[in-house]
């Protein structure tokens, strides 16, 4: 090996960004429309869905008829590099009595895991920034729905979302694309639903059934906004964030560049970001005014753990011992079966959107139940494209002899042939699925810390998880089995899914991580004894530092989050540009000249 | 603007013009596929090839390079698959959709299935040497039938025939998704979407099949398309 160097680049940014998800993206949006200099460091390679993505490819263009890699778990046609294992990336668990492994997923490309995300673009409601008043679990946010709500109605305009005002107390109206209409066992769901008094609501995602600007198609209704979008019909970081913020040509963006650690001065603000290269490993730097963490919330906290100095001896802005603690996931649990009266149905192409038409919102109130936060359910079934995996497991249902005989007593399961053919084609179209997904009460013994002896292949110490589900979460999921059944079974459906869940298998949680909605590892909170960031995502110990991903939460709903990191990540970002131009936070001496050399005010 | 202008509005300088004329007729899809992949251009392996990262790339090489299955194997692959999907007034049989192709891939790109399949077809050989002193691709069609029946029905199969069953049931299944993941299954399962489309909701004549309606709420707040 040759000698290692550290190559520093003379040019100094306002705002070193790590990551160009969600967080990332918004930030480097906000702070280059605003004239800024930034610099966006991403751990993978450029990807733009114009170009990369697989949407309308044929099944049979994939050798593995679209079946899962290590590189691409949801299947081979998905938008997202990489996800619950990275080649030289390990992670590690304690392993303690009672903890159940965290599944991390992580994505390396540009925008992360947006290019293939739901699309479920839920707003938090006012109850789920006060938790702890309601049931003295948790803490409460330093902010409230009326801080977040403008942001909300920013986004909304900006990036487009479909649903419909409903008036819910705690699931709040939005500025609105007009929904698809319900699919056909949608319908059933919803007559279902209705006759118990579980609401059937449209769905609300961030996909356009209306063209809102030039730069972006309408959605063309192919179903696979998990592919990414060649038309920008859905929201990506990527297509509608990072690509429109390289346009200003006020954003440096580096790809494979992984971050290694924040630096810091003598006075212990930061200064810059060191990171390698990945293509050709070399070791780089670079300064910034200021440092924005959007690099997932444990990846987030992983840097600052990682960015030990004398004047952050337990790693950058972690005065609180708070970094890396609260870990959560929404809670998950999934039921599913076939509609016998779906047999032999009509065909006709009902691909429609990527993912559901129609959802439930959490409709009790947990005063009267044994668990203390709520859930809502995700629906799916219907035509699916065939993939690797069709019809799977025919033989427990086509026939007597099988677990589930969905064709009569006449006919023996299993078997082959031209009868068999026929089945398959019966079958078609016939099944339904529902996921509940929840919130985890956070929790400050569920963290991920640095394994004292891992690194990974670029010499960096690994997260070491250490996670466990409380009695919250798990009657928390019994109850998604019962409702789930009980919907079922209303619309006459054979579960064949999930009903042998129970107490043994916590009753068919997932392991936490496995939603992939981590949060809470750098959370915010006006006390800086128990909290790293204050409520504008500012890390108290370092006010030059900010965290705008997943990382902020002090906890996460029952709604995905994805829409509340967008939306509070443009807060940060709008007042990191104020902040920036009052030179409150910056740390080198104001630039000669005008205040803004770099564009528009 | 009419539906054709806005679609056509909608995919200018994404989506190649071939697609635009098409867009309002989906049942067009190979006039579709044949001019949608070559307009994004932006592939190193050519228009049409998947969007692969560098790591994946190298992957599919080293699974490519190797070869599992032996000739009497993959003989006894396609004989069984092509019981299990024969040709019908529908559609083609298995082996017409190359189906033993994809079984072969698949083992070497899910090791995990290498072992079921050697040794369920090694136990079926066995079994048709102890009864017709042949190996089952040696086996007349009839005494091949007579052996898959002891096998394929796992609601009456003879307790003694349980590998043969966990087998079957296994290669019934790679030779499903072989199958219906090709272009002859696809097409008879009857899947008609992936093309640019326009969702208008249930059909009336189906939602009158099933007793459902949409709300006014549902005709008032949804997108539709006249």
């Amino acid at each position: 090996m040759g000698e290692l160097q550290i190559k520093k680049q003379s040019r100094k940014y306002d705002a070193v960004i790590i990551g160009s998800g969600a967080g990332g993206g918004m930030a480097a949006y906000v702070l280059a429309h605003a004239g800024l200099k930034v610099c966006l460091l991403e751990a993978g390679p450029m990807f733009d869905p114009k170009k990369d993505s697989n949407q309308l490819k044929n099944p049979w263009e994939s050798p593995r008829r679209g079946a899962s890699t290590k590189f691409r778990p949801f299947g081979d046609f998905d938008g997202c590099y990489w996800g619950w294992e990275v080649d030289g990336e390990p992670y590690t668990q304690t392993g303690n009595p009672g903890t159940t492994h965290w599944e991390w997923w992580r994505a390396r490309m540009l925008g992360g895991r947006t290019n293939h995300w739901g699309r479920i673009s839920l707003r938090f409601g006012p109850k789920d920034f006060k938790r702890k008043s309601i049931d003295g679990l948790g803490d409460d946010w330093p902010i409230g729905y009326e801080d977040i709500r403008p942001y909300y109605d920013k986004i909304d305009r900006l990036l487009g979302v479909f649903g419909t005002n409903e008036g819910l107390e705690n699931d709040p109206d939005g500025i609105f694309l007009p929904p698809p209409k319900p699919r056909l066992h949608e319908l059933f769901i919803r007559r279902a639903g209705n006759s118990i008094g579980i609401p059937v609501i449209p769905s609300r995602m961030s996909i356009l059934t209306k063209q809102i600007n030039a730069e972006r198609g309408a959605c063309f209704y192919c179903r696979q906004c998990g592919r990414s979008c060649k038309v920008y019909g859905d929201f990506s970081a990527s297509s509608c964030l990072v690509i429109p913020a390289l346009k200003t040509g006020n954003v440096d963006l580096i790809t494979n560049a992984m971050a290694r650690e924040v630096l810091t001065d003598r006075e212990g603000l930061a200064t810059g970001v060191s990171y390698v290269n990945k293509t050709d490993m070399q070791e780089y730097q670079v300064d910034g005014r200021t440092v924005i963490l959007g690099a997932s919330a444990c990846e987030s906290a992983r840097l600052l753990l990682n960015s030990k100095s004398a004047r952050h001896p337990n790693g950058l802005a972690n005065n609180s011992d708070a970094v890396g603690r609260y870990l959560h996931d929404s809670t998950g649990a999934d039921m599913g079966g076939y509609i016998p009266n779906l047999i032999d149905r009509k065909r006709y192409n009902e691909d429609g959107v990527g993912g559901m038409h129609v959802y439930s919102p959490w409709w009790l109130d947990n005063k009267k139940l044994d668990f203390p936060r709520g859930y809502h359910i995700e629906y799916g079934g219907g035509f699916n494209q065939p993939i690797y995996g069709f019809s799977w497991g025919i033989e427990d249902l086509n026939g007597k002899g099988g677990k589930y005989n969905l064709m009569g007593a006449k006919k023996e399961a299993g078997g082959y042939g031209a009868a068999l053919k026929k089945d398959y084609r019966s079958l078609f179209g016939a099944s339904i699925h529902m996921a509940g997904r929840g919130e985890a009460v956070a929790n400050k013994n569920n963290y991920c810390r640095i394994d004292p002896e891992v690194v990974d292949s670029y010499g960096i110490p690994v997260l070491q998880f250490n996670t466990s589900h409380s009695e919250y979460e798990i009657k928390q999921a019994k109850h998604m089995m019962e409702t789930f059944s009980e919907i079922l079974h209303t619309m006459g459906a054979v579960v064949t899914r999930g009903q042998d869940n129970n107490e043994a298998n916590k009753w068919g949680l997932h392991a936490p991580g496995n939603i992939i909605h981590e949060a809470g590892t750098v959370r915010m909170g006006n006390d800086a004894k128990a909290s790293p960031l204050n409520k504008w995502s500012q890390a108290h110990d370092c006010k030059n530092l900010f965290c705008v991903d997943g990382g902020p939460f002090v906890s996460q709903a029952d709604k995905n989050i994805t829409w509340t990191i967008l939306a509070l990540s443009m807060r940060s970002s709008e007042y990191i540009v104020d902040q920036l131009k009052k030179q409150n936070i910056s740390i080198l001496p104001p630039r000669p000249g005008k205040t803004n050399v770099y564009g528009q005010a | 603007m009419d539906k054709r202008k806005s679609i056509k509005a909608l995919l200018v300088g994404t989506v190649s013009a071939g697609v635009l004329a098409e867009a309002c007729h989906p049942g067009d899809k190979k006039a579709m596929d044949e001019k949608v992949a070559p307009a994004d251009g932006g592939n190193a392996d050519g228009a049409d090839a998947l969007n692969r990262m560098k790591e994946e790339k190298e992957n599919d090489k080293t699974v490519l390079s190797k070869t599992f299955f032996t000739p009497d194997e993959m003989a006894t692959i396609t004989i069984l698959g092509d019981i299990i999907i024969p040709k019908d007034e529908v559609s083609g049989s298995a082996s017409d959709a190359k189906v033993p192709g994809f079984i072969e891939y698949i083992v070497k790109d899910m090791p995990k299935y290498q072992l079921p399949m050697r040794g369920g077809m090694r136990w079926l050989d066995l079994q048709c040497l102890k009864r017709y002193e042949k190996p089952f691709s040696g086996c007349s069609k009839d005494q091949q039938m007579e052996m898959v029946d002891e096998i394929a029905w796992p609601g009456k199969a003879k307790p003694e025939m349980t590998p043969g069953v966990a087998f079957f049931n296994l290669m019934r299944n790679l030779t499903a998704s072989g199958f219906y993941t090709s272009e002859i299954g696809g097409k008879d399962v009857g899947y008609i979407g992936n093309v640019p489309n326009q969702w208008n909701g249930v059909p009336a004549d189906v939602l009158k099949q099933y007793g459902l309606a949409y709300t006014e709420k549902d005709l008032k707040e949804c997108v539709s398309f006249t």
